[in-house]
């Protein structure tokens, strides 16, 4: 525990609310520890990247936010999450409504064998009871928010699968921003996509940050320069350090952090 | 260490590759050599009659086989109505529910040893539970024959196509929040929508031409197999069995390559399906 609580920001300055807080958190794949001891804050409206070498944890942290990990029967949290002062991770959460909260985009783009028009309205119909017309001022205006619109407008009734790559996923935030989240979890969301994609995934987060509080995970360190106001530099299931983004490329505190981001290791 | 010579490297290249060819070569010969011979045989049976009029008592030199073919139709859609609803439930609580719990190990053991048991053996159990209780073969018999047959192949197949299914998938429909059945039935079933009607219609083409499971239960019989629930019931394949070795007559003969050329024919074409769904849906629609 040595070091974690400067690893809290104390932003007095900038009013920004805490969106998610981190406690105490160790997470298990059967024996084996993947996260130590992590406490961190999640600004609100803010996007926060998470970077690190390779199985340092990452996806880890972000799949305990929604619970995702909980598909899988060996797999186990503990600690305390707190989603606007809820602990998310008490049994007592309505996990689905906690994954209407908290969308995720994963890697690989993964659009549902079905019409791009009802890949949009699947989380429409899950949690809300809408009129058809409605449902179909939702789709667009989810469409419209993931860039998508212009491009697929024509081919709504399409398979999603049919889209590129990196149309699907945009097609996937579409999704995932349909049923008005106010988390996005994004683990490595332009990794399987080509450079063209890549960008506009990236303007995207840029706009979608007005509405969301995103947290992204990214081996890329310029696009995390590039994207985000929070850095987390993680190593071993640690938190090593926190900051404003632009504090950890230029001026990181730790040794380990600087090695990592100028690339003597990882 | 020594080095092998490119002349050894090109030897082994060639004689193993003229093995491969010289195996295709002899599987394709009797796969051709039987349908030749089923074709050949069996078209010169078929005429009008042949298709529209029921088989006639042993010994009546004209009639047709059209009884055994609705009879084969009605005890196959019954077998799969009564074998596949489990079989697909079966599978999706093996792959979506069951990973490496002990009851999903057992059923999978189960299923396994009853895909390994003689069909004739499944007819015989029938015999004691339907026929010998009931008194009465019948055409239900035959399709509850079929079905125990069916049930173990469609559950594995079913697992097998489920679990092609990524994880990223069943991932994604439940972040947003989609309860685990709706993920299951909405987006993983889904997935897998093609492979499980061609598990369900591979099932179809196993089990449409077996012969001992009926002998048992549907047995045959000469007339329209309307009598399905409580009466033996005709179906082509102990008619073939009927015909072909029971009598004398060169006629029965003809109808029976006739009636082998039906199933034949059907098999077949069941079988092309499954490619071609299969095929189509690799590409993506
Ligand atoms: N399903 C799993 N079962 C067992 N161990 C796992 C599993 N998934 C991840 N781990 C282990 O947990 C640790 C953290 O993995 P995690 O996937 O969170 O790393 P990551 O930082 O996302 O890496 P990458 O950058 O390669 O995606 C690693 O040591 C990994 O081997
Ligand atoms: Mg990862």
């Amino acid at each position: 525990m040595e070091n974690n609580s400067n690893l809290i920001i104390n932003h007095t300055a900038a009013a920004e609310k805490t969106k998610i807080s981190v406690r105490n958190l160790n997470f298990y794949y059967g024996m084996h520890q993947a996260l130590f001891d992590n406490n961190i804050d999640i600004l609100e409206k803010q996007v926060t990247a998470i970077i690190g070498p390779s199985g340092c944890g990452k996806s880890t942290l972000l799949r305990t936010f929604n619970r995702i990990y909980q598909l899988y029967r060996e797999q186990r949290a503990e600690g305390e999450i707190f989603l606007d002062g809820e602990n998310i991770l008490d049994n007592s959460v309505d996990i689905l409504e906690l994954r209407r909260k908290v969308g995720m985009i994963f890697q690989k783009p993964t659009p549902f064998p079905m019409s791009v028009f009802d890949n949009v309205a699947y989380p429409l119909k899950l949690h809300f009871s809408l009129s058809k017309s409605e449902i179909i001022d939702h789709v667009e205006k989810a469409l419209r928010g993931a860039s998508l619109w212009d491009e697929v407008k024509d081919k709504l009734k399409k398979s999603g699968m049919a889209l590129s790559g990196g149309q699907q996923q945009r097609l996937c935030i579409a999704r995932a921003i349909a049923g008005e989240p106010e988390v996005l979890l994004m683990d490595e969301p332009t990794s399987a996509i080509d450079p063209v994609g890549t960008l506009k995934v990236e303007d995207l987060i840029e706009e979608l940050k007005q509405e969301f509080t995103i947290v992204i995970v990214t081996h890329n360190m310029q696009q995390a320069a590039r994207i985000s106001d929070y850095t987390a530099f993680y190593f071993q299931g640690k938190i090593i350090e926190f900051d404003i983004t632009e504090k950890i490329f230029t001026s990181p505190a730790n040794k380990q952090t600087e090695d990592y981001i100028t690339g003597r290791f990882g | 260490m020594k080095k092998r010579g490119l002349f050894f490297r090109k030897t082994t290249n060639l004689a193993v590759t003229a093995a491969s060819i010289l195996t295709v070569g002899f599987a394709l010969l009797f796969m051709g050599w039987i349908l030749y011979t089923v074709f050949d045989n069996g078209f010169r049976s078929f005429s009008w009659a042949f298709f529209t009029e029921p088989t006639k008592p042993y010994g009546i030199p004209d009639g047709g086989v059209a009884n055994a073919v609705l009879g084969t139709i009605f005890i196959t859609l019954g077998a799969v109505v009564i074998g596949v609803p489990p079989g697909l439930l079966g599978g999706i609580y093996l792959a979506e529910f069951a990973k490496g719990n002990k009851l999903g190990n057992v059923i999978r053991f189960s299923a396994n040893v009853m895909m390994g048991i003689p069909s004739i053996i499944v007819g015989l159990f029938v015999y004691a539970l339907m026929v010998y209780t009931t008194k009465t073969f019948s055409g239900l018999a035959g399709s509850v024959a079929l079905s125990i047959i069916m049930f173990p192949v469609v559950l594995r197949t079913t697992e097998d196509m489920l679990l092609m299914v990524p994880d990223a998938l069943r991932e994604s429909a439940l972040a947003l929040g989609a309860p685990r059945w709706k993920t299951t039935v909405n987006i993983v079933c889904r997935a897998a929508k093609t492979g499980l009607t061609t598990g369900v219609l591979l099932a179809v083409a196993r089990v449409s031409g077996e012969t001992a499971p009926l002998l048992f239960t549907a047995l045959c019989s000469d007339s329209w197999p309307f009598g399905y629930f409580t009466q033996p019931t005709s179906n082509l394949t102990i008619t073939i069995t009927e015909y072909a070795t029971n009598s004398p007559f060169p006629e029965m003969h003809t109808r029976a390559w006739g009636a082998a050329l039906i199933i034949t024919a059907a098999i077949l074409i069941l079988n092309i399906s499954c490619r071609f769904l299969f095929k189509d849906s690799r590409h993506g629609k």
